[in-house]
C-alpha cells in the first residue's frame, strides 16, 4: 500500500512555477528524503503535502484518501519544523497534548501516549519545563515527541537538524533512524544535506528548480546517477568533472570521476599540481589542478604529499561517468 | 555596554541623569499632593512648603466629597477608560491579525487606511460626531464616549499590533494548524499571549489620554450622571474664583487609578522584555 502518492503536482506563486509535474509514491513504512539545493522547492513540496499550501494542480493522496481539499489537521500527518515551532507559553507536556486535546481524545489515552513518547525520547524529566528552559537538542526531541503522540499516518520533517551543532546533529540523526525502525511509520524528510539523505533514506528524491531529477535508493543514485546534477550533488567530496579533452578524448563531453576512484600511479594519465592537502586521519584528500580544472582525490589512509608538488593520478576507466553538454548521462 | 557598566563614573552619570529626570517629572505631582493637604492661605503663601500642624487642612477633600457626586464621576471615568481599552485591544488585535496573517487583495491599502487615523486628529470631526450621537440618541451616555475613544485608539493599536504579529513565526502558526487549532484558537491561544507586551504598550498609550480627556465628555456627555472625573473637577474652577483646595484634592485622587492601571500594564511590559531575552 502507498502511504503517500503525488500525481502531476504543480505549484506556482503568481508567474513563478516552484513545483513542476511532481510524481512521487511513498510506500508504507518507507523513509523518503527530499534533497536538493536551497530554493529547489523541497520545502514547498512538503508544505503542499501538509496542506499548508494548496497545489495549483495535481492530486495528493495520503493512505487511501484524496486530501487535495482536506485541512492539515485532518490529513493524518504530523510535522516537525526546522525552528522546532514549540508553543513558548506552554510546557512540554502541554505542547505534546495540545493536538490530542483538539481531537478530543480521552485523558487516559493522552497520558498514555505522552508517557510512551517521552520514554522513547528520554524526555520524562522535562515534561513540566517550558521550551525556553530546554537546550536545542531537547527542544528538537520535544518537537519530534509532539509528532509521535499523534500517531500519524505520515511523518513530515522539514530540515529538523539544521539548527543543531555538528555532534548533536549526528546523534539526533541516529535517533531518528532508530525511531523510524521502532515505529515502522512512513516518513518524508526534507534536507539540503546529502549526508543526512544518504544515511537515513530508503529512497531519495533529488529535486532541482522544482523538478524531480531522480528517484531511487541511496546506492542506486550514487552508483548510477541519471545526470550530472545528481552525480555532483551526492557524495562528499563531490564528483570531479573534467572535459573530455583533458583525458585525450575527442568530444566535448564531460567525464565524471568520484574522488575515491582516483589513486596515485607513476604512469597515470593525469599530471596534476597539488594545491592543498587535507589530512583527516582515516583519509587524505588531495585538492589539485590539472590544466586549470580543480580535481579532488580521496586516498584511503595517510599519505605524505607535498603542497605544490606534481604527481600523476590514475583511475579505472570503468569507474567513470560520461555526461553530454546538457548534463544528461551518456551510457 | 558592559564596559560602560563597569565604569563607576559612567554609572554615576547615568543614574544622576535618570534621577534628575525623575525629580523633574515628579515635581508637579508632588506639589499637587502636598498642597491638597493645606488650607487656602498656605497654598498661596508658601506653595512649596510641606503641610505642618498650622497649615494642614482637609477642607479640599471635604468639599470634593460633599459637593458633586465624586464617586459617580470616578466610576464613570473608570468605566469609560476600561471599556474603551477593552474594545481598542479586542478590535485592534483582530484587525491586526487579519492584516498580518492573511494575503488578500488590498491588504496593504487596508493597512494604510486603518493607520491613517494616526495622522488625523479625531477632534476635527467633533461636530459630525456630535450630530451622529444626537441622531442615534447616544448623547449623555457613557457609550458615546466609549465609541469615540475606541475609534480614536484603533489606528495606533492596529499599526503597532500588526507589526508585532508579523514577527510571530509562521512555523508556529502552521504547527498549530496541523495540531488542529482553528484560526480563532490560533489568534486567542497562540498569538495573543505572544504579543502581550505589545498589547500592554498599546493599553498604556491609550489609557492616559482617555482618562485625562476633557473635550469629549464636555461635548458629548456633560449631564450630571455621565460626568467623568476630569469634567467633574471643572466645577471647582470658575471664571473669577477657583476653589484650589478642591481642585488639588480632586486631582490628587484622580492620579491613583491611573497609577494602578499603569502598574498592572507595565508589569506585562517588563515580563515581555525579560521573557524575550531568555528565549
Amino acid at each position: 500500500m502507498t502511504a503517500l502518492s503525488l500525481k502531476n503536482v504543480h505549484k506556482s506563486f503568481g508567474n513563478i512555477h516552484v513545483l513542476k509535474d511532481i510524481n512521487i509514491d511513498v510506500e508504507d513504512g518507507e523513509f523518503v528524503v527530499f534533497v536538493g539545493p536551497s530554493g529547489c522547492g523541497k520545502s514547498t513540496l512538503l508544505r503542499v503535502i501538509a496542506g499548508l499550501e494548496d497545489a495549483t494542480s495535481g492530486d495528493i493522496q495520503i493512505g487511501e484518501d484524496m486530501v487535495n481539499v482536506v485541512p492539515p489537521s485532518k490529513r493524518g500527518i504530523a510535522m516537525v519544523f526546522q525552528s522546532y515551532a514549540l508553543y513558548p507559553h506552554l510546557n512540554v507536556r502541554k505542547n505534546m497534548s495540545l493536538a490530542l486535546k483538539q481531537e478530543r481524545q480521552p485523558k487516559s489515552t493522552i497520558d498514555a501516549r505522552i508517557e510512551k513518547a517521552s520514554k522513547m525520547l528520554n524526555l520524562e524529566a522535562y515534561l513540566d519545563r517550558f521550551p525556553s528552559e530546554l537546550s536545542g537538542g531537547q527542544r528538537q526531541r520535544v518537537a519530534i515527541g509532539r509528532a509521535i503522540v499523534r500517531e500519524p499516518k505520515l511523518f513530515l520533517f522539514d530540515e529538523p537538524l539544521s539548527n543543531l551543532d555538528a555532534a548533536l546533529r549526528m546523534n539526533t540523526r541516529i535517533e531518528i533512524a532508530n525511531l523510524h525502525k521502532q515505529l515502522g511509520a512512513s516518513m518524508v524528510y526534507v534536507t539540503h544535506d546529502q549526508t543526512e539523505a544518504m544515511t537515513l533514506a530508503d529512497k531519495i528524491v533529488v529535486l532541482r528548480d522544482g523538478r524531480v531529477e531522480q528517484i531511487g535508493s541511496p546506492m542506486e543514485l550514487y552508483n548510477n546517477p541519471a545526470n550530472k546534477f545528481v552525480a555532483g550533488f551526492l557524495g562528499s567530496p563531490s564528483m570531479n568533472f573534467l572535459p573530455e579533452s583533458v583525458l585525450d578524448g575527442a568530444n566535448n563531453n564531460t567525464i565524471g570521476i568520484r574522488p575515491e576512484d582516483l589513486f596515485i600511479s607513476k604512469d597515470g594519465p593525469l599530471l596534476v599540481r597539488v594545491s592543498h592537502v587535507e589530512h583527516l586521519g582515516g583519509d587524505t584528500n588531495i585538492i589539485a589542478h590539472v590544466e586549470g580544472h580543480q580535481i579532488t582525490a580521496r586516498l584511503f589512509g595517510q599519505h605524505k604529499v607535498d603542497q605544490d608538488s606534481e604527481l600523476r593520478l590514475a583511475f579505472k576507466p570503468d569507474r567513470t561517468y560520461a555526461f553530454a553538454q546538457d548534463g544528461t548521462r551518456l551510457r | 555596554m558592559n564596559k560602560a557598566r563597569a565604569n563607576p563614573y559612567n554609572t554615576a552619570a547615568m543614574h544622576g541623569a535618570l534621577i534628575l529626570y525623575t525629580l523633574i517629572a515628579l515635581f508637579p505631582v508632588f506639589v499637587i499632593i502636598i498642597n491638597s493637604f493645606k488650607d487656602r492661605r498656605s497654598i498661596f503663601r508658601e506653595p512649596l512648603a510641606l503641610p505642618n500642624s498650622e497649615s494642614f487642612s482637609l477642607i479640599g477633600y471635604e468639599t470634593v466629597f460633599t459637593q458633586g457626586d465624586f464617586f459617580l464621576y470616578f466610576q464613570n471615568s473608570m468605566i469609560v477608560t476600561v471599556a474603551s481599552l477593552f474594545f481598542v485591544l479586542l478590535f485592534g488585535a483582530m484587525a491586526a491579525f487579519a492584516l498580518a496573517e492573511y494575503r488578500f487583495k488590498g491588504n496593504l491599502l487596508m493597512g494604510l487606511y486603518l493607520a491613517l487615523g494616526i495622522m488625523i486628529p479625531i477632534r476635527i470631526g467633533t461636530v459630525a460626531i456630535l450630530d451622529m450621537m444626537v441622531a442615534t440618541g447616544l448623547v449623555n451616555t457613557l457609550w458615546a464616549l466609549i465609541l469615540v475613544y475606541t475609534a480614536q485608539g484603533l489606528p495606533l493599536a492596529i499599526f503597532i499590533l500588526s507589526e508585532f504579529m508579523r514577527q510571530v513565526s509562521d512555523d508556529l502558526k502552521n504547527a498549530a494548524r496541523i495540531d488542529g487549532l482553528s484560526e480563532y484558537a490560533i489568534f486567542l491561544k497562540l498569538v495573543l499571549p505572544l504579543v502581550r507586551p505589545a498589547m500592554a504598550t498599546v493599553a498604556v498609550f491609550n489609557m492616559i489620554p482617555i482618562w485625562n480627556d476633557l473635550w469629549f465628555p464636555l461635548i458629548l456627555a456633560p449631564a450630571e450622571e455621565t460626568k467623568t472625573l476630569t469634567l467633574g473637577s471643572q466645577v471647582f474652577i470658575g471664571q473669577f474664583v477657583t476653589d484650589w483646595n478642591a481642585v488639588l484634592s480632586a486631582l490628587s485622587m484622580a492620579i491613583l487609578p491611573v497609577l494602578t492601571l499603569y502598574v498592572i500594564f507595565s508589569r506585562q511590559l517588563i515580563r515581555g522584555i525579560t521573557s524575550g531575552a531568555v528565549k
